[in-house]
């Protein structure tokens, strides 16, 4: 027997919604009933189902109006739906499944038919929340939200935001003295950690490429103030470390120094790649810098720099100390750099 | 034609058990009287829309315990809809109501026999 799932049955006929149940709860599903179309929304909202059987004709709020909602609706969009119904007209049930709904069965529905139908339905929604599960995991929430709003498109929008880079100090080396199992779980916690500082502040992980990290602020959704995000996330990161540190100290094991550049401006956010395989990212001269600004960390005996735009955003909200103009490679003109003093909440 | 077809009637008391059969035909016996209300009521009101609904009802449950000659009486009404003359509706309601009369009491016979 397939498993066992969450059914609503919405059908204003008390007849035909026990029998209805009946013919699932014989099948091993577990049933719940509503009277109208408003009852079953109620009920979505509040519960989780894995498909809704619907009736067409009911008073209070009809099965078109319950798919048209349906369809409105962010989190409930993707809920299969099942029309049961006697429509006397092809236009009808044409209209049910142009509103979303991902099949139809004519009362009285034939028990076997119903078993068929509704396993097939229900190993469709297993696939897609299976999808939606490896995009949560490979992409953020934010991107993946922005694919489910806009669809996926190559190219990309000038946005307006922060781009910062982060980079283990002297990771080869570590990842030379130690066997290979353990970089990978020192990969990981650290991962996590800057994952977690990342999210926390309304960032999205764009790119992640051995001890190397890049995120932005304020793509794809807009954010305001994208820079004290980015800076707020670099001094958590340092201390969140910090405290890492203290762990492999204890476990005799070498601590792990980080180096962080932030630099704001416009750049252009958007998926890259090809219809097969894409990442969503950011380019232009801002990402540039970022890039920049981290490798300079080494140089200047930094752990946060950012640029002149950031700090301009910033103002006096934090304490920095000025660098001078610093030559970076790929700008013409030696770009002012700030450090951002570590230890300070804003 | 036939009050009930006993081929539906027998695979619905397989399918969904004939214990359960009989009770849902109790149901059906409970609400029944109440669509046909609501059918009379909607005629008088000249609500179109609840006259179809109501019509609907009748000939989806009728359907399903094999009641044909009730089911397509009620499929007549749900698709023709309101007449324009309604002493026909009148008429064509009295006939539901009889048909609805044998088929309750060949419902009763089967699902409790």
């Amino acid at each position: 027997m397939a498993d066992s799932a969450r059914l609503l049955v919405a059908d204003d006929n008390k007849v035909n919604r026990l029998l209805m149940a009946r013919s699932l709860e014989l099948q091993g599903h577990r049933v719940t009933l509503a009277e109208n179309g408003r009852a079953a929304l109620d009920l979505l909202k509040r519960e989780a189902f894995d498909l809704l059987l619907l009736d067409i004709e009911m008073p209070e709020m009809d099965g078109f109006q319950v798919l048209e909602q349906l369809k409105a609706d962010l989190h409930l969009r993707d809920l299969p739906v099942i029309v049961t119904s006697s429509l006397e007209s092809v236009a009808n049930i044409v209209r049910c499944i142009e509103l979303g709904a991902e099949d139809y069965l004519h009362k009285p529905v034939n028990p076997v038919l119903l078993k068929a139908r509704l396993a097939a339905s229900l190993e469709k929604k297993r696939l897609r929340d299976q999808q939606k599960e490896w995009m949560r995991r490979f992409a953020t929430r934010e991107v993946a939200q922005d694919l489910q709003q806009s669809g996926f498109a190559l190219g990309g929008k000038r946005v307006h935001g922060a781009v910062m880079f982060t980079d283990i100090r002297g990771f080869t080396t570590l990842a030379e003295t130690q066997p290979p199992e353990e970089t990978i779980e020192l990969l990981n916690t650290y991962y996590t950690l800057m994952f977690d500082a990342i999210s926390t502040n309304g960032g999205v992980v764009t790119l992640m490429a051995g001890d190397g990290l890049m995120a932005i602020f304020g793509a794809p959704l807009p954010m305001e103030d994208p820079c004290a995000g980015a800076v707020r996330t670099a001094l958590e990161m340092i201390e969140t470390i910090e405290l890492f540190n203290l762990e492999r100290v204890a476990a005799e094991k070498p601590p792990i120094k980080i180096g962080i550049g932030i630099a704001s401006g416009e750049m252009v956010a958007g998926y890259a790649g090809t219809n097969e395989r894409a990442t969503y990212t950011c380019i232009g001269d801002t990402v540039n810098l970022a890039s920049r600004l981290e490798s300079h960390t080494k140089a200047a005996e930094r752990t946060i720099l950012i640029d002149g735009v950031t700090r301009a955003a910033l103002g006096d909200r934090v304490a920095l100390e000025p660098l001078g103009p610093v030559a970076i490679r790929g700008k013409a003109v030696p770009v002012e750099v700030f450090s951002v003093s570590l230890g300070q909440k804003f | 034609m036939e009050t009930i077809d006993t081929a539906t009637f027998n695979e619905l008391r397989e399918t969904a058990g004939p214990e359960f059969v009989t009770e849902l035909v109790d149901t059906f016996l409970e609400e029944a009287p109440r669509m046909l209300a609501d059918l009379k009521s909607a005629r008088d009101a000249a609500d179109a829309d609840r006259f179809r609904r109501a019509a609907h009802s009748i000939k989806s449950n009728a359907s399903t315990f094999g009641a044909l000659e009730l089911a397509s009486l009620a499929r007549a009404l749900e698709l023709g809809g309101l007449a324009a003359d309604p002493a026909r509706d009148v008429e064509a309601m009295a006939a539901l109501d009889a048909a609805y009369g044998r088929a309750a009491a060949a419902l009763k016979g089967m699902s409790h026999g």
